[in-house]
């Protein structure tokens, strides 16, 4: 199997890694640079585990050419704790979804970060509970009900507007 | 896991260089978003050696208002992602129909990678098809669209009824739009309504050496109400079971006006989405006429006929074409 070396920039820093063409954005994280947070489920684009950010945007990695991601800013959700707004290696996001219980197997949501955190870049301001289930519209959970995933990510909206003392 | 087949792909720049590796590598195949073409690799309905992506095509990614021939156009890039046309200022204005269909497609994530040409070249689907390889095999070997020679939709049908699934076609064929495709031979175009066949292995009259460049859409020249209807089990992510575009051009800018013009199309049939027949007893009358929606919701009834290529019982989505259809007018009609 003839194997191509692509450049890729991933959070931030560029990447080179050899794969076969016919590779998904997918595959090459997991299995060529070791980054196993975007989780592979349906591969098929039903569920959004495998959510990532090409240039901001989210979209799924299971059905992303990987050659067609070179040249763009690709994010995944090991990014998410070196951004700007993290502190203690921990994004708003992140860190909401650990005080709202809002994970329980965890499968979904290194994906539902990526949507998620795409939302409040977008809006800028505290976000609506029916805005965040039209942007998690695409991000199956098969454990939470997903009530607690909405608390959390309007939690993390208003720590971003307005930084609250936790302690 | 569901692995890709082999394949080598291909990231011209151009739309010339498009067609000349189109022209150069028969059986190769276009990927715009992949949101279509990817699973179904996966699925192993094809296993083309080459995929030319359009991903660093740039001059399909236009949205522009402009004279053509005379009257005034939307033209619209092949290569804009749904959610750019569902959120584009100019869509909304002139084509809200269209807006909201786009907006309706699959979700956030895959219409942000999924693109208006992929959308209106999306492979016919069927419930007997969009299966990994092994549910085929399951099946004793698949059926004409993949490796067998029989049909599970129509017992002893030699001919695939495969449907037509795309969200867009219906309202693009209800605004009167028309198809640029790019070839070996030049520009040609071709209207929406026809660029469908009734042929689930070949259900457009693209050339395997053509793609699409843009949509062109006519600019309303009267007042106009605009509906697109779409029915799926789940809010997000599915597929239409039951899909109606409706265009009403009315004499002045009211719903209590009088109709002068009126397109309804509906998809999710066999391959060729069907322009509804026989309402020319609807001109006239004004939109706000409860005789309008009864007459448009019969022609609908009497002229869909869905088969069970899709989920769903074939008499209740029929019926459930009628009551959607029903319902967009009626909120046509509240709207005001
Ligand atoms: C989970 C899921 C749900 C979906 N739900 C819906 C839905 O509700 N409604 C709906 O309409 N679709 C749906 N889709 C299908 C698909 O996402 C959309 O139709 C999308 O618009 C396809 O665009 P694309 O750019 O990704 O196409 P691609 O997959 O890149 O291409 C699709 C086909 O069109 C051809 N093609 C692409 N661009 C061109 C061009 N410029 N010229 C000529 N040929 C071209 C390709 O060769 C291929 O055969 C869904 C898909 C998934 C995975
Ligand atoms: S309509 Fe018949 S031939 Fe076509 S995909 Fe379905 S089962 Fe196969
Ligand atoms: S793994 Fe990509 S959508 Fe399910
Ligand atoms: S926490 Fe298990 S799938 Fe969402």
């Amino acid at each position: 199997m003839a194997e191509a070396l692509l450049s890729l920039r991933i959070n931030g820093e560029s990447v080179h890694a050899a794969a076969p063409a016919h590779w998904t954005l997918l595959e090459v994280l997991r299995y060529r640079l070791d980054l196993i947070g975007s989780k592979q489920g349906c591969d098929k684009g039903d569920c959004g585990a495998c959510t990532v950010q090409v240039d901001g945007e989210p979209v799924l990695a299971c059905l992303t050419l990987a050659c067609a991601a070179a040249g763009r800013e690709v994010r995944t959700v090991e990014g998410l704790g070196w951004s700007p707004e993290a502190s203690n290696g921990c994004h708003p996001l992140q860190d909401a979804f650990d005080r709202w219980d809002a994970a329980q197997c965890g499968f979904c949501t290194p994906g539902i970060l990526m949507s998620a955190e795409a939302l409040l870049r977008k809006v800028g301001r505290v976000v609506t509970r029916d805005e965040v289930r039209e942007a998690l519209a695409g991000n199956l959970c098969r454990c939470t009900g997903y009530t607690k995933i909405i608390d959390a990510v309007v939690d993390a909206s208003e720590m971003l507007a307005a930084p609250r003392d936790e302690t | 896991m569901l692995r890709l087949p082999q394949f080598g792909v291909a990231l011209p720049s151009n739309v010339d260089a498009v067609v000349a590796l189109l022209r150069d590598n028969p059986g190769a195949r276009i990927v715009a978003g992949g949101t279509d073409i990817l699973p179904n690799l996966k699925h192993r309905l094809d296993e083309p050696g080459m995929l030319i992506s359009l991903a660093q095509v740039s001059e399909l990614r236009s949205i522009a208002k402009l004279a053509h021939e005379g009257r005034e156009v939307v033209e619209i890039g092949a290569g804009n992602t749904l959610t750019r046309v569902s959120e584009d200022p100019l869509v909304r204005e002139l084509f809200p129909s269209l807006a909201t269909a786009a907006g309706l497609v699959a979700s956030p994530l895959i219409r942000n990678m999924g693109t208006l040409g992929g959308n209106v070249n999306l492979d016919t689907r069927c419930r007997y098809v969009n299966q990994t390889k092994f549910w085929r095999e399951a099946l004793g070997g698949g059926c004409l669209k993949s490796e067998g020679n029989v049909c599970f939709v129509v017992p002893g049908g030699r001919n695939c009824v495969a449907a037509m699934s795309s969200d867009c076609v219906p309202v693009l064929i209800s605004l009167g739009a028309e198809i640029v495709l790019a070839g070996p031979e030049g520009q040609r175009v071709v209207p929406a309504a026809k660029y469908f066949k009734a042929d689930g292995l070949r259900h457009t009259v693209r050339d395997d050496a053509e793609l699409t460049t843009k949509l062109r859409v006519p600019v309303p020249t009267t007042p106009r109400r605009s509906a697109y209807a779409k029915w799926t089990v789940r809010k997000s992510i599915d597929f239409p079971l039951v899909s109606v575009a409706l265009r009403f051009d009315l004499k002045s800018d009211s719903v209590d006006a009088p109709v002068t013009e009126l397109v309804v199309v509906a998809g999710v049939l066999g391959a060729k989405p069907r322009v509804i027949a026989k309402l020319d007893d609807v001109i006239g009358k004004p939109l706000s006429d409860p005789a309008l929606s009864r007459i448009v919701c019969a022609a609908v009834g009497k002229q869909c006929k869905p088969l069970e290529n899709v989920p769903y019982e074939a008499p209740y989505r029929r019926r459930m074409f009628e009551v959607f259809t029903r319902r967009a007018i009626a909120e046509l009609v509240a709207a005001g």
